[in-house]
């Protein structure tokens, strides 16, 4: 019945011989591959470039913000770096970020399976994420677009001679990606589950994959008929969005917002998943309360489809109707609520130790709350009425979005590293890191709150002056920042060819992905799994011998 | 086989040695049955994206119609009942070859299926060319919204609709109609290409003997697909065409 | 203070006059929204702080050197209870409260004084019923009740006054309304809040609230000579809608003297109330509300009146409420040629439209 923790001894760990790095060279064993954790590693390598290119452009809004007058950048180009930010990071980062590398890795493995139902489309996922990320670089190429990444009509379709055309084909690809992402893990957790792996036996990360995924199936298509509608609008000329032709740009809102307010839980859900994971391995526990924490996650996909005019409060939708969109908005609040109280009741009377990625998960729990009860500022629709548009707003998603979601990425990388590399990330510079993003993304983020109250408005270049102390205090913070999430790109890279050997199961982790080789075989398991011990069963792990583990070489 | 004796094997050739099993079955799948419902599975939820995308158009036709009725109905009326009523037909015979292809691959009659696709092809090409007919005439009678769109043929009645005179102000609304009939019949089409591509490629494999072994998926799959782009033709033609006749 | 070098000194001092922590509570409903603001901070400490001081204490207690068997729990239904249901308590009643504040603030009360605004890229003009135009700057009085009638002429603009705490936003095609009643005298921001454009962050102004007497002074001397419903006045005339809208007994078009604030019935059966909106679709869209007994004749305007104009004519027909009214309107406007042959203006006030209900 003991659960004291013996970390097995690093340095009689060895890398297996064959894994599914190696097990095929070449360039073209990459590029035509159907196994799940390459594709991962290509999406890896390829969201942390674009991950780079949108901080890159909000650096530059930071650097501007410095002073009250647009002086750093001419305004046309202001706007063209803040679309730029917005469309990267949101499209080509935070939507794919965990699912597509963390997820595409871990899944299959986590039910027990030899890899996704459909490998193809998982390869088509990817170039169609790559063909879309290549079209947005020549938008930026050639010149920028400055719609905004909400393409509000009739601005996008009628005022702007700039990349609207190639922008929102881009986005309409990535989402295709998205789309094939998502269908792809529901069908494998519904259909390839080992035998034994019952669904209230999965790991609580394949449940919030899973309802992320109801979402990006569901909701992306709504994104890719608007676009459409966008382009045929600028192109051709058809009027449904323009009043002067009969058309209605409220419209182009309703269609727009049903999908991103969706997106904003295809974007949170996953990362959520990575704090059950964590939470419970560094606290040598199982979840508190599994079975809420795993039907508020899709509770939080079912609510979240039927919320999306809270995004309108001011633009003159009916009193009436906006009532009935804040009572639901306080309702999808609810479920996250409540996944934050179970992580912290998974500490009580657990036996914690603070490696990176907790560090990374108490830093998601204290900025995710801060950011969710913010949601509740601007879900009570009269108080939205003053706060909306402004940098409260900002505030509110940059503290969902990278207080959450991007924390909750760099705990799951440094807290998967192991398994997909076979190697440990350095533990003190890791952990330097983790306490610099946290400090310099406080001192970034919270001012804009102040900011936002004072009704100072976003996307604006230039503002008056009596906000520049404020502004000072968040370009400051934003240094900081940069500075830690440099770190774990170097010391990463770093580990590739330097870090400790890791492996199968440094953390002491349950999980099937933990009872296999570290790195993983091109199959996942020698042979399939059946499975007989509850999620997070620690007591089973206890009786493991590690002889048992399966290392080939 | 214990895992020791395939540990070492796998070190040796990387490779995990399996059971007797048909040519078609991927790897990662247990069996030919987990396989083929995991992809029919994989197809239904594809259609559940593609009536999300639909969805959207079909909604702003809803409140379009519902503010401006009289263009609607006079929009409407402008299009070819015949024209439709062909596609429609030709389409609901293609669902039928397809179900028949479907058939002829489950029971292994290789002659009997690339027949049943090449008429499927025919069938759908011909849809192409009805509708293809279809712009041209809208394009002629400057009903394209945005290129070439102008609201006069609706300031006076038709032979057969003498009531279809429309004030300046509705009839310049008849080109939300167009714009969305376009786009409904557009993406529709777009659609059909895309089928009868895929369609294609199917026959060239089908004519190489692949899907007479058993293999039953690829086909029975495809034909969810041609059935789910036939449906919505279904509720285009009523939507577009039919929903007025009346008055 | 010569040990600090000038320049810092500078910024200091410049930085410290200018600083802003928290903005001015100027309107009768900014309390309110406070009141809403502070408890929702509220709220989010507690909140915050349970969570931080559950998280730091357990983190403490049961880290593995002083605790280092785990007890596996599986869960309390009666805490995921507790927690799922004060929450959701907590949140009811910032949705109520919300509520309470979104309806107040976009329900304007029947004796507000209405002012018009049009947004354009990247300026936001301001009209005046008594003729006073203004571009980026609204004067007002304090204590009365001003409605502000928006709408944008080419993209969505959003005005905003945050020293008010009100926002809405100027969409192209239609009219929004907000109200507020100014409580302190100053000048305060206005911001344009939805992007739109290039020069988006140019798109400010300034809202000056004065005392009734100050305001009166301001208004005689700014106004430019003639009120927008003189002008719709002439609009109406040289547009041609007396033709129809003259009043006589053969009169193709209703009657519009107190239209304003009438229910009319229209064809299809449906009762309206004529409010700013309505004039200014019939005016665009006549078909759309075509009006019980009268034949379907009335021509589109689209593309003929800017919005400018279309102020001016709903002002008009909004301050249009006798039969004499009516008639000045027909002399002033007998220097321009009417199409048709109507005949010369009856001194009795004829029905109004059949089924219309007096407000």
């Amino acid at each position: 019945m003991s659960t004291i923790v013996t970390l097995p001894d690093q340095s009689t760990a060895r890398l297996p011989k064959v894994s599914y790095l190696n097990q095929e060279y070449g360039l073209k064993s990459w590029l035509l591959t159907g196994d799940h954790k390459r594709i991962a590693m290509l999406y890896l390598i390829s969201i942390t470039f674009f991950f780079f290119i949108g901080g890159a452009m909000a650096a530059l809004i930071r650097m501007e913000l410095l002073t009250p007058p647009s002086d750093l950048l001419a305004a046309d180009t202001y706007n063209k770096v803040f679309t730029a930010h917005g469309i990267i990071m949101v499209f080509f980062f935070l939507v794919p970020s965990v699912p597509a590398t963390i997820g595409n890795f871990v899944i299959p493995i986590m039910v027990g399976a030899k890899d996704l139902a459909f490998p193809k489309i998982n390869l088509l996922s990817w170039y169609l994420y790559i063909a879309a990320g290549t079209m947005m670089i020549s938008v930026l190429a050639f010149g920028g677009v400055d719609t905004g990444w909400t393409f509000t009509t009739p601005l996008s379709t009628h005022y702007l001679n700039t990349h609207v055309v190639t922008a929102g084909l881009a986005v309409f690809v990535a989402g295709f990606s998205s789309i094939f992402t998502g269908l792809n893990f529901i069908v494998t957790i519904h259909r390839m589950r080992a035998p034994g792996m019952t669904w209230f036996r999965l790991p609580l990360f394949v449940w919030s994959h899973y309802a992320a995924s109801i979402l990006m199936v569901l909701g992306t298509p709504v994104l890719a008929i608007t676009l459409t509608l966008v382009v045929l609008e600028r192109t051709i000329g058809i009027g449904v969005f323009d009043p002067t032709k009969g058309g209605d740009p409220l419209l182009f809102q309703h269609l727009f917002w049903f999908y991103s307010h969706p997106a904003v839980y295809i974007m949170i859900l996953p990362g959520m998943g990575v704090i059950s994971e964590v939470i419970s391995t560094f606290s040598r526990k199982r979840v508190f309360g599994y079975t809420a924490v795993a039907f508020s996650s899709v509770a939080i996909a079912v609510f979240g489809f039927f919320v999306w005019a809270h995004h309108m409060f001011i633009m003159g939708i009916s009193n009436y109707s906006a009532l009935v969109f804040s009572l639901l908005t306080m309702l999808v609040a609810v479920p996250s609520a409540i996944k934050i109280f179970n992580w912290s009741a998974t500490l009580y009377k657990g036996s914690i130790t603070f490696e990176t990625p907790m560090l990374y998960a108490f830093g998601f729990i204290g900025l995710f709350t801060i950011g969710g009860l913010t949601g509740v500022f601007l879900g009570s629709m009269g108080m939205d009425i003053h706060l909306t548009e402004t940098y409260f707003i900002v505030a509110h998603f940059h503290f969902v979005m990278v207080g959450g979601m991007l924390m909750a990425y760099l705990s799951g990388i440094h807290f998967w590293w192991p398994k997909m590399t076979g190697r440990m990330y350095p533990e003190g510079v890791s952990k330097l890191a983790a306490v610099i993003t946290f400090v310099g993304f406080v001192l970034t983020f919270f001012p804009q709150f102040i900011l936002g109250y004072l009704g100072m408005p976003r996307r604006y270049a230039a503002y008056p002056p009596e906000f520049q102390v404020l502004n000072v205090f968040s370009s400051a913070g934003a240094s900081v920042l940069g500075v830690g999430y440099m770190l774990p790109l170097l010391y990463l890279t770093w580990s590739l060819k330097y870090g400790k050997i890791a492996g199968p199961n440094p953390w002491q982790a349950t999980g099937l992905e933990w009872q296999i080789q570290s790195p993983p075989l091109t199959e996942n398991f020698v042979e399939t799994p059946i499975v007989t011990h509850e999620a997070y069963d620690y007591e089973w792990l206890e009786s493991q011998k590690p002889s048992e583990v399966p290392t080939v070489g | 086989m214990d895992s020791q004796t395939l540990a070492a094997q796998t070190a040796e050739t990387g490779n995990i040695e399996h059971g007797e099993h048909p040519p078609f079955l991927r790897h990662h799948f247990a069996g030919v049955e987990q396989q083929r419902e995991t992809a029919t599975f994989g197809m239904w939820l594809f259609l559940l994206t593609e009536i999300m995308f639909f969805g959207g158009l079909f909604c702003s036709y809803l409140i379009f119609r519902n503010w401006y009725y009289p263009a609607f109905v006079a929009g409407s009326h402008s299009l070819h009942l015949s024209a439709g009523t062909l596609n429609t037909t030709l389409l609901i015979i293609s669902s039928f070859t397809m179900a028949m292809a479907v058939h002829a691959s489950e029971t292994r009659v290789r002659k009997a299926l690339i027949g049943w696709m090449i008429a499927t092809i025919i069938l759908g090409c011909g849809f192409l060319c009805v509708k293809a007919y279809e712009w041209h005439d809208e394009w002629v009678e400057h009903h394209v919204p945005g290129l070439n769109f102008s609201p006069q043929g609706f300031l006076h009645g038709t032979k057969d609709y003498p009531d279809d005179k429309l004030p300046l102000d509705m009839a310049e609304k008849t080109q939300v109609y167009f714009s969305l009939y376009f786009a409904m019949t557009g993406m529709h089409a777009l659609h059909m290409i895309i089928g009868i591509s895929l369609l294609t490629i199917l026959l060239i494999q089908a004519y190489r003997g692949k899907y007479v072994t058993g293999h039953v998926s690829p086909i029975e799959n495809f034909g969810l697909y041609w059935h789910f782009v036939d449906i919505v033709w279904i509720f285009l033609f009523p939507l577009l065409y039919l929903i007025s006749r009346h008055q | 203070m010569h040990f600090i070098s000038p320049v810092l000194w500078q910024f200091l001092i410049k930085w410290l006059t200018y600083f802003a922590i928290f903005p001015p509570e100027a309107s009768n409903i900014a309390p309110y929204a406070d009141a809403l603001y502070f408890f929702l901070v509220a709220i989010s400490v507690v909140g915050l702080g349970i969570v931080a001081l559950l998280v730091v204490t357990f983190s403490i207690r049961y880290r593995r050197d002083v605790h280092p068997v785990a007890t596996q729990i599986e869960g309390s239904t009666l805490l995921e209870a507790t927690w799922t249901i004060i929450p959701l308590i907590l949140f009811m009643i910032s949705f109520v409260w919300g509520a309470l504040l979104y309806f107040r603030v976009y329900s304007p009360p029947p004796n507000a004084m209405n002012i018009y605004v049009v947004g354009k890229q990247w300026m936001w003009k301001v009209e005046h019923p008594g003729g006073q135009h203004e571009i980026n700057a609204l004067h007002i009085p304090i204590n009365k009740p001003i409605q502000i009638t928006l709408i944008s002429q080419d993209v969505f603009h959003s005005f905003s006054i945050p020293a008010f705490r009100v926002k809405r936003e100027a969409i192209p095609g239609r009219y929004n309304t907000e109200w507020f009643e100014a409580t302190v005298p100053g000048t305060y921001h206005i911001f344009c809040t939805q992007y739109c454009g290039t020069l988006h962050s140019q798109m400010i102004g300034e809202v000056t609230a004065m005392t009734a007497e100050d305001y009166e002074a301001w208004a005689a001397e700014s106004t430019s000579g003639q009120s927008l419903a003189q002008n719709g006045e002439r609009l109406f005339a040289s547009l041609g809608c007396n033709s129809c809208h003259n009043s006589g007994p053969n009169a193709h078009g209703p009657n519009l003297a107190g239209i304003y604030g009438a229910h009319l019935q229209l064809k299809n059966g449906q009762f309206v109330t004529v409010d700013d909106a309505f004039l200014r679709d019939t005016i665009l869209n006549p078909t759309m509300h075509e009006v019980a007994g009268y034949a379907p004749i009335m021509p589109t305007y689209q593309g003929q009146v800017s919005e400018e104009g279309l102020i001016d004519l709903v002002e008009y027909i909004r301050q249009l409420n006798s039969q004499y009214r009516i008639e000045q309107t027909i002399d002033n406007s007998a220097a321009q040629p009417i199409q048709t042959g109507a005949a010369p203006p009856e001194t009795s006030a004829p029905a109004l439209p059949p089924g219309t209900v007096k407000p």
